[in-house]
């Protein structure tokens, strides 16, 4: 659907290529991540920077993608634009995910 | 003066979207200030996902009614559905979910409450003889002119 992934130094970029994450298509992206990320680099960068709007599920959605990856990869957070900041930080999520506020900012803090 | 925006669908998820994307272009319409869409959208998205989720757990065929009323100060949206009443009757308490644990146990819901809570001014609920009616306010900028 609407996820497409690449590498850049060493890490896995996952852009998601929608509008919305929300409860219509939350169940969706958990599965795409999974098949996504099923094997590749421990770390994986979720670019949302075309994501204009999140709501619960399309967080507890992200939230789920993480604990796939399990305790030995980590998901970070790329891009992400003004209402789905919000979201992550009403609800604290912004303590358990580093959100960078660019693509290339979460791609150049893996070289460091 | 109050400007008034109404609208009802089926209680889908599917629907659900195009809702909240009807009543947000509603709501540009009546000139709601843009620098408060993205809270009401939030918001909006929570109070209806929870009716969907919930008080039509069992149905496809529910209805969900919406109504805004834009005055200069405060927006009222009354969102009424026929489902069963609220647990207890009652709004809850809409606490903020617990991040604090190890990754296996953060949470991936029950943030819904806390978030529509944390994004209105007041929050009021009535169970009615057929349905519910939830409103939700929100404070509006003080505009010139």
């Amino acid at each position: 659907m609407s996820l497409t992934s690449t590498e850049a130094d060493g890490a896995q970029i996952v852009t998601v290529n929608a509008e919305r994450i929300d409860a219509a298509m939350a169940i969706q992206f958990k599965e795409d991540m999974r098949s996504e990320t099923e094997s590749g680099p421990d770390r994986v960068i979720l670019d949302l920077s075309l994501v204009q709007f999140i709501d619960s599920s399309g967080l507890g959605a992200i939230v789920a993608a993480m604990k796939q990856l399990g305790r030995d990869r980590r998901l970070d957070l790329a891009g992400p634009t003004p209402m789905v900041e919000k979201v992550f930080r009403l609800t604290r999520m912004d303590t358990i995910f580093t959100l960078y506020d660019s693509l290339n900012d979460a791609v150049s803090a893996n070289k460091s | 003066m109050t400007e008034t925006f109404a609208c009802s669908f089926k209680a889908t998820e599917q629907s659900a979207r195009s809702c909240i994307t009807t009543v947000m272009e509603g709501l540009r319409a009546i000139e709601l200030p843009v620098d408060r869409a993205g809270d009401v959208q939030i918001a909006l998205a929570e109070a209806v996902n929870n009716i969907v989720e919930h008080a039509y757990a069992d149905r496809s065929d529910g209805e969900i009614s919406i109504r805004c009323d834009l005055s200069p100060n405060i927006l009222e949206i009354s969102i009424s559905d026929s489902g069963p009443p609220l647990p207890d009757g009652e709004l809850p308490a809409g606490l903020p979910a617990d991040v604090s644990g190890p990754l296996e146990t953060l949470p991936e819901g029950g943030f819904g409450w806390y978030i529509i809570r944390e994004l209105t001014c007041r929050l009021q609920y009535e169970r009615q003889a057929d349905g519910n009616l939830l409103s939700l306010f929100f404070d509006m900028p003080a505009q010139n002119g």
